[in-house]
């Protein structure tokens, strides 16, 4: 059975490495569902947050297909009530928002989101939230004419890890299978 | 001519090339010069008397040259080629390498930086290209990070399961100035080659041996790379298991050894295929469980616990869930194991594999090395190559039914002995990796057994053989068909054979044409006096041998089929 799994891949700052991974997908004919990538908290380490929908023996393999990987400090996976995540989302609507002022305060209100531009023709607003938090506030404001709508990626941060620094002592004093024992459990 | 002892001197990026290669104590190199690779090869004009360069004919003969080299050597195959389409050529050998865990360090020349993604003259993006079919590449733009990058190339290659790696660097980086200093890379932090063996995982794998009325053990290409052969043969020895072997891990394990039943896979030995499904627990030590090892998965020795010794990670659990994984080095753990194992008699279960050995040589085996056909049988050439040369020659095989029989026939005595294209199946492989493993071992009998389609993927080798006086010996098998598709056509595709007939050039021809002595047999008469001067030739010898043009080889794990279903007619 398919479940939702956030893969959070840390990694060393290098040219390509990302392409490297996405490959282990593509092979696999697997849709990446949401990708983002940062620097972590720990200065040229590196935070890829992956979301696909696969079975738990599919996303086995290809966290240790992605462990594999030379660059690749440490990968896991998580399902849902395991992981803290937001996603942020831009929506630029029309100007019969103004015209509508009431309603439409009422809304970006009521949703917890932000108002962070007003022009003549158009209004954008800001909400950061689960998925289904930004779909809602998306059909709310249909009405006021969506121009443009944009989200990013799922952003995480999982529930029963241990913090990345005491994974790299780890790491210099451990394998990775040792380690491994203890997190993907 | 120059010293690399002198360190901390102002050289080219190219030179630095050279003296890394030199201080990682690299003797051999196969490649093929072009514009972006040109400085590489200046400096490497002034280095010829430490650092021998082998010529190709085809940047594909390189790689597969340097796998050859690798895998009987057990050193890094280094190969170097220019930008565009002389990289684009090394793909077939660098995939070959990934899939079956070859060492290779591949350095490719690039445009210069400031053209890169420009679509400038021979440029590809060959770490783009290769990525999917390297353990590690990089792109290298400057001249000081170029001894870093190689440094670090070889160990990742070398390291773990072993692996080719590419590193590219622009003609800017070739160019430019750097002083010069070496520090071998021995670590990497986000790397761990070697998995640290769990003394709980030995425990567990050697109770469940232990407990075995019916062990089994598959012995795979990981054995010949941790040097685990006497290992395997003590535990073997000890607890009475029979042993079979996966086609890389044919060599591994002394084939006239009693508790040695044979060769895995489609087209191995009858009782080591159906046993597979008798045993109550299987022990595999370095194998991945291919699929051309295990036939229909489902189906695949579902009565017996797993005991999966591998040093890859990823490979645990992959195809065949293992009860017990021992994770790390095999002849590591194997030394681990080993006190732990009781000693005991399996005098019943071992009866079970010369029954059906028996069957084999009845039914197969007999009929295929002494024929009464008009024609001759490929297994009865390699059955004479393996008695004229007492099991002693390195044999490297193309791939098809001549590769089949040369694993069914040629019993190797010496470990690494037994050179092909396992995973991949790369047709044109033999010829350029025979050339490789000679360069390597010039005091040894190296034989490449091809088939005519393959030779002729990769013919132009014979070039290098010509130039390079190397003293290979080029057994061809023709029988004028690529003769196992037309294998599978005949039994799958209702005989139709679609674009299998395969006429060939006159072979001794075209072999005198390179300076190549060569001559071909047709009669059985003739068969084992023209071996013979095949095998006492001092100099590169062509051996063409026309056999039965429609062939099969027996047994057969079909498509599908479980292993236990294993054909033998």
């Amino acid at each position: 059975m398919k479940s939702t799994y956030t893969i959070s891949i840390f990694t060393e700052d290098r040219i390509g490495l990302l392409n490297r991974i996405t490959i282990i997908f593509t092979r696999r004919h697997i849709n990446i569902e949401s990708i983002t990538a940062s620097e972590s908290e720990v200065k040229g380490i590196y935070r890829y947050t992956i979301v696909v929908s696969v079975t738990n023996d599919l996303v086995e393999k290809l966290v240790k297909q992605i462990d594999k990987q030379i660059e690749v400090l440490k990968a896991f996976y998580h399902l849902m009530p395991e992981i803290v995540s937001r996603e942020i989302a831009l929506y630029k609507v029309s100007n019969i928002a103004l015209k509508e002022n009431e309603l439409f305060t009422k809304v970006v209100n009521e949703h917890h989101a932000k108002i962070i531009n007003v022009s003549a023709d158009y209004i954008v607003v800001e909400k950061t939230g689960d998925e289904s938090e930004i779909n809602k506030l998306f059909s709310q404001l249909e009405q006021f004419g969506m121009l443009e709508f944009a989200r990013s990626g799922k952003v995480a941060v999982t529930k029963p890890m241990k913090t990345l620094t005491t994974y790299l002592k780890e790491i210099e004093n451990n394998s990775k299978t040792t380690i491994k024992h203890f997190n993907n459990n | 001519m120059k010293s690399h002892t002198k360190y901390n001197k102002e050289v080219t990026g190219a030179e630095a090339v050279i003296l890394s290669l030199l201080d990682l104590n690299v003797t051999n190199v196969f490649g093929y010069p072009g514009g972006a690779i040109m400085p590489v090869y200046d400096a490497l004009y002034d280095y010829t008397d430490q650092l021998n360069h082998y010529l190709v004919r085809h940047e594909q003969g390189a790689t597969h040259a340097a796998q050859g080299y690798s895998r009987i050597s057990g050193k890094p195959g280094v190969v170097f080629a220019t930008s565009g389409p002389g990289a684009t050529n090394l793909i077939t050998g660098i995939a070959d390498a990934q899939i079956d865990s070859t060492p290779l360090v591949c350095i490719t020349g690039q445009v210069a930086s400031q053209l890169l993604g420009t679509d400038a003259f021979q440029e590809t993006d060959v770490v783009g290209i290769s990525m999917p079919v390297t353990k590690w590449n990089i792109q290298v733009t400057k001249a000081e990070d170029i001894a870093p990058a190689i440094a670090k190339a070889f160990y990742i290659a070398t390291s773990g399961r072993p692996g080719p790696v590419l590193v590219d660097i622009t003609k800017d980086a070739q160019f430019g100035k750097t002083v010069y200093s070496f520090q071998k890379c021995e670590s990497i932090r986000s790397y761990f080659p070697t998995p640290k063996v769990n003394p709980d995982e030995v425990d567990a794998a050697a109770a469940l041996i232990n407990n075995a009325e019916r062990p089994y053990i598959l012995c795979g290409h990981g054995v010949l790379l941790s040097g685990a052969e006497k290992q395997l043969l003590a535990l073997a020895e000890k607890a009475q298991i029979p042993v079979a072997s996966t086609l890389l891990g044919l060599s591994a394990f002394p084939p006239q050894h009693p508790l040695y039943v044979g060769y895995l896979g489609m087209h191995g030995n009858y009782g080591p295929n159906l046993l597979t499904n008798e045993c109550d627990v299987l022990i595999a030590i370095g194998m991945r469980f291919d699929d051309r090892v295990t036939g229909n998965v489902s189906k695949y020795a579902k009565q017996a616990k797993v005991v999966h010794f591998e040093i890859d990670p990823a490979e645990i659990n992959k195809i065949i869930p293992a009860d017990v994984s021992v994770m790390g080095d095999a002849k590591e753990s194997l030394e681990l194991l080993l006190p732990r194992i009781k000693s005991r008699e399996r005098k019943n279960w071992l009866k079970r594999f010369a029954d059906c050995n028996e069957i084999e040589n009845e039914k197969v085996i007999e009929s295929a090395i002494h024929p009464n056909s008009e024609k001759l049988r490929m297994a009865e050439v390699v059955h004479q190559l393996h008695a004229l040369s007492n099991g002693n020659a390195v044999v490297v095989t193309d791939v098809g039914q001549h590769q089949m029989i040369t694993s069914r026939y040629y019993k190797f005595n010496n470990p690494n002995h037994s050179i092909t294209s396992g995973g991949l199946g790369t047709m044109g492989f033999g010829l350029p990796a025979a050339i490789g493993a000679k360069v390597a071992k010039p005091q040894e009998q190296v034989v490449a057994v091809l088939g005519d389609g393959g030779f002729q993927m990769t013919i132009q080798e014979l070039g290098t053989i010509m130039q390079s006086n190397i003293a290979v010996k080029i057994l061809v098998l023709n029988n004028n068909f690529l003769g196992m598709v037309r294998q599978w056509q005949q039994l799958f595709f209702d005989r139709r054979y679609s674009f299998t007939e395969m006429k060939t050039p006159d072979f001794i021809m075209v072999a005198n044409g390179y300076g190549i002595k060569g001559k071909k047999v047709t009669e059985r008469a003739n068969l084992q006096e023209s071996l013979t001067e095949m095998l006492e030739s001092k100099e590169a010898y062509l051996l063409e041998v026309i056999v039965e043009n429609e062939e099969n080889v027996f047994p057969m794990v079909a498509t599908g089929a479980s292993v236990a279903e294993i054909r033998l007619e």
